[in-house]
């Protein structure tokens, strides 16, 4: 939507997610060079976003959207570092697929690489506490981390676009029609396919998550062995 | 097994919900819902809204946009399957 985000709102996204993408790359460099066995993780962590930000998808609507894939790196490192991992991906639909763009890049970044990952870290944090199973709070992270995306989305567009007669709210619901309510089944569908990825994790590299402390040495210990070997 | 199978019958059920959509209709256009908010803009501002900036580069067709999603979703697969492939040898080995 190159284009599509008028004076002052380009500038205010930006300014909002600069600060947080400069202490993901500062907390990246960090977690990379003091915890090299993570490494791998976040190369995952990344190339999933790349497969699922990819697939347009028909929803019950009759319009096309993608699933975002960044609830696997927000419940893995956090918003931060899946904020740099959103950005790379952005960048190339900006610059060759015409898709997103670079004046909307900052409201992209906060709406998919901050607003979404908060969500589904504090999700997950939220049913940890409260004692969920765990491949229950992992979908649960990463459905709500990508339904918060477009929810961000609708509401950065309604800010812009208030309707001459409901306001930001009434432009809200228009827009929320489009974006909202398309993405409710590939939300759903993307928690259920990372909660899956998170067993293959738990089998080859559960040791890191213990390290990212995403879960404890009890709780893996529980997970493998439900998983035949 | 029991995790792929939910995964499998999710996949499933999003994909016959397409059918049923799409064979029960309305002529819906399956178009993205970017050009759909475009839409909703011009709507709002009743079409006085001009975007203020073009991409720099624009895929010259639709074959050829389809092709660069289809790059990027392949350097993604090949990351992940990399990834647990190479862990899953190493596990077993």
């Amino acid at each position: 939507m190159e284009g599509f985000l008028p004076h002052p709102w380009w500038e205010v996204w930006y300014a909002l997610s600069l600060p947080v993408v400069a202490y993901g790359i500062y907390r990246m460099n960090r977690l990379v060079k003091e915890r090299r066995e993570t490494l791998p993780l976040l190369a995952l962590a990344g190339a999933f976003i790349f497969v699922l930000s990819s697939l347009k998808l028909p929803s019950v609507t009759g319009s096309c959207s993608h699933p975002t894939g960044t609830g696997m790196g927000a419940i893995l490192f956090g918003p931060a570092l899946t904020a740099v991992l959103s950005l790379i991906v952005l960048v190339y639909q900006a610059l060759f697929l015409a898709h997103g763009g670079i004046t909307t890049l900052g409201a992209n970044v906060f709406s998919m690489g901050i607003a979404g990952p908060a969500v589904g870290y504090l999700v997950y944090r939220g049913c940890t506490r409260l004692n969920l199973h765990f491949y229950l709070s992992i979908f649960l992270a990463a459905t709500l981390a990508d339904w918060a995306t477009y929810l961000v989305t609708t509401l950065q567009l309604a800010l812009a676009f208030p309707s001459a007669t409901g306001g930001v709210v009434g432009s809200f619901y228009a827009f929320g029609t489009v974006f909202a309510l398309t993405q409710v089944p590939l939300a759903l569908v993307e928690g259920v396919v990372t909660a899956l990825i998170f067993k293959y994790i738990i089998q080859v590299k559960g040791d890191v998550m213990v390290k990212l402390k995403v879960i404890d040495e009890k709780g893996l210990g529980k997970l493998r062995e439900a998983i035949p070997a | 097994m029991k995790g792929e199978i939910i995964a499998g019958l999710a996949i499933i059920l999003f994909f016959a919900l397409f059918l049923y959509v799409a064979a029960s209709n309305t002529g819906a256009d399956w178009g993205g819902a970017d050009g759909e908010a475009e839409g909703v803009i011009a709507e709002l501002t009743e079409g006085t809204y001009e975007p203020w900036f073009e991409p720099l580069i624009e895929p010259p067709s639709g074959e050829i946009e389809s092709l660069l999603f289809s790059l990027q979703a392949a350097l993604g697969a090949i990351v992940i399957g990399y990834f647990f492939g190479y862990y899953r040898g190493k596990q077993s080995a």
